[in-house]
């Protein structure tokens, strides 16, 4: 049975407008419009989509923190909105911008509390705690107060703190909001590791592609509500119908090339010319076509950056596009 | 590999037993925190100090002319008024007289989204703020409650409770007198999930605790209906009751349990109000923020 269950989920919020002096419009926002997708222990999922898409409304559904306007929802056989107490204590949950950390208290206040909140049993508390402590450097900061930390450094005790009592799941949105680039190797390297050692489910919201890429194997993309996409990381690459770039290197500058069928000229540097062509196509009997016409001295193929890729994505989501199978 | 979430546990009344003692002790922890975090503001803590005496002074003054016009107005000798000056002074954040000590960041954090992290938590919502609420009143009883009173006593020698039993009876009024006040801003702040702008409702609070609460003027000085109906209303319980357990005037055996039994009831309305308002705000209201 999988893990979490989305069933044709959906969140509508009313929003009210002075239109007036005492007019007032009232607005429908489908900020979620009918999700459905499944996730198994397990797994590694990447959950993005552009501002506004509906992310951060879906993690707050899974936490059962919001009441969902219409469809079904399970997460380790629950209902979340109706059990959120029992399922809070089987997840665990960081919302980037908030933290759940004791603000003026060190941060060791914080855990404790957690200790007992969780009822955590003594050892594995300090187990966890230690391995926490050890693989997110929270070492020298365990007694400063919270409000004195870094926005980094609060990240990974908020971190901390989301997984003491061994969560099956653990919902990230925006975890490496603001981190430089070591604090985001190390929250990526711990999180990789919390996966492959202990079998935890991970649901990871970001803007930061370079998270999903190490990350995570599968990727869903959701656009005003709606999940344009389910399916691998290279999938995507065909799903936004993204192109891959031949770079041909000439014997000497040449006209554009334009005769080889299912190639495109894009641009040309002096003897090296950029060909851009479809990703799901092969690059070989392009290569040929064009060794035989022309004196190639070297060539390369250049992937298509996965962001560039989801920037088109993100630009025409209309329709849906069902990429690699549903789950890797 | 994974690891077992719940071991099982091997009987039912152990496990409850162990559940009840887990419970306190959560709360423990909740209330300690309350506590030291409010120790960690030393300096606010003196500035309060400074203004609960000043204001203590003020008021002793007008009070004392007050009762040279006359005497024995609402059956307090002007000692008894002098006593109630410094218990309101005493108990102003203790038990919220001008603001309950945590409305503002309760209601912050509804109207920012920062109460999902709260309701995540595997804890009812209003057992942990009224714990965390219960150490800041411990804190403040300690630290700014106290120390006004010495002074006010040392300076005006004023009525002083029965020995260490009028004591004990004066705080227990004073800890129910606590959690009234919490469990009124409670359900002030829940206001916030609709309105989002709590503001209002909190200046409108303010206004009505400030008057019916006695702070100003004890409630037995208020003529006929209006006396009657301040001494009804739920702000009764939070300083004219106890300053009355303390001046004795309820007496020792069954005046004292009235009153108590006052306080208790309006305790039992207000929380199940505060909760029923916060189960619909839970259910229907939205969380703010992205
Ligand atoms: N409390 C609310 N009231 C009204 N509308 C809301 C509320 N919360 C979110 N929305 C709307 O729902 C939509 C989805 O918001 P959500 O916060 O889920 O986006 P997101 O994908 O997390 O975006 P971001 O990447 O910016 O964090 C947005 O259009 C937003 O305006
Ligand atoms: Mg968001």
């Amino acid at each position: 049975m999988p893990l979490i269950e989305l069933d044709g989920l959906e969140k509508t919020f009313t929003v009210r407008r002075k239109t007036g002096l005492l007019r007032r419009e009232r607005r429908e926002v489908r900020a979620v419009d009918g999700i459905s997708f499944t996730v198994d222990r397990g797994e590694m999922v990447g959950y993005i989509g552009p501002n506004g898409a509906g992310k951060s409304t879906t993690v707050k559904m899974l936490t059962g923190i919001l009441t969902p306007s219409g469809g079904r929802l399970r997460v380790a056989g629950i209902d979340p909105a109706r059990e959120r107490t029992r399922l809070a204590r089987r997840v665990g949950v960081v919302f980037g911008q908030r933290t759940t950390l004791w603000w003026d208290l060190p941060l060791r206040d914080s855990y404790r509390l957690t200790h007992r909140m969780y009822r955590i049993p003594d050892d594995r508390y300090e187990e966890n705690l230690a391995r926490c402590v050890e693989l997110l450097d929270l070492g020298d900061l365990l007694d400063v107060p919270v409000r004195q930390l870094s926005l980094g450094q609060r990240m990974r005790g908020d971190i901390a703190a989301a997984l003491l009592h061994d969560p099956e799941v653990l919902y990230l949105d925006e975890p490496t909001i603001g981190l430089d680039v070591v604090s985001k190797a190390r929250v990526r390297g711990f999180l990789r590791e919390l996966n492959a050692e202990r079998g935890t489910t991970v649901l990871l919201t970001t803007h930061d592609l370079t998270d999903i890429e190490q990350l995570c194997s599968r990727v869903m993309v959701i656009d005003h509500g709606r999940l344009v996409y389910d399916g691998g990381l290279a999938g995507l690459h065909e799903a936004g119908d993204g192109e891959r770039m031949l770079v041909v290197d000439l014997a000497r500058e040449l006209p554009p090339i334009t005769d080889v069928p299912g190639a495109r000229f894009v641009r040309a540097d002096g003897p090296r010319q950029h060909l851009a062509f479809p990703a799901s196509a092969s690059a070989a009997p392009l290569v040929a076509a064009v060794a035989e016409a022309y004196p190639l001295v070297d060539l390369s193929v250049r992937e298509p950056d996965i962001e560039s890729v989801i920037a088109k994505m993100y630009g025409g989501a209309a329709g849906e596009l069902t990429g690699g199978p549903g789950s890797p | 590999m994974r690891f077992a979430l719940f071991p099982p546990t091997s009987s039912p009344s152990l496990r409850t037993c162990s559940e009840r003692d887990n419970m306190l002790r959560l709360y423990a922890t909740v209330a300690a925190g309350g506590f030291r975090r409010h120790a960690t503001y030393r300096v606010a803590t003196l500035a309060g100090l400074f203004t609960n005496t000043v204001f203590g002074f003020v008021l002793s003054y007008t009070y004392l002319a007050l009762w040279a016009e006359r005497p024995d107005l609402g059956g307090y000798s002007s000692s008894d008024a002098l006593a109630y000056v410094w218990i309101g002074q005493a108990l102003l954040t203790v038990c919220g007289l001008m603001g309950g000590g945590f409305e503002d960041e309760l209601i912050e954090r509804i109207r920012t989204g920062d109460i999902a992290v709260d309701l995540h938590r595997p804890v009812d919502l209003q057992s942990w703020w009224c714990a965390a609420n219960a150490g800041r009143c411990a804190y403040q009883l300690a630290g700014r409650g106290a120390v006004p009173l010495l002074i006010g006593a040392l300076a005006f020698r004023f009525t002083l409770p029965d020995g260490p039993a009028g004591w004990a009876a004066f705080l227990f009024a004073v800890a129910l007198g606590s959690f009234v006040s919490f469990a009124l801003w409670y359900l002030v702040a829940m206001s916030a999930f609709w309105l989002l702008d709590g503001q209002g409702v909190v200046q409108a609070a303010w206004l009505t605790g400030l008057f019916f609460s006695g702070m100003l003027l004890p409630l037995n000085v208020f003529p006929g209906a209006l006396g009657e109906l301040a001494h009804a209303l739920p702000w009764a319980a939070l300083l004219q009751v106890p300053a009355d357990v303390y001046l004795g005037r309820y007496g020792e055996g069954w005046g004292l349990v009235r009153a108590y039994g006052f306080q208790l009831g309006w305790l039992a309305v207000l929380l199940a109000a505060g909760r029923a308002a916060q189960s619909a705000a839970t259910r229907k209201v939205v969380v703010q923020g992205g």
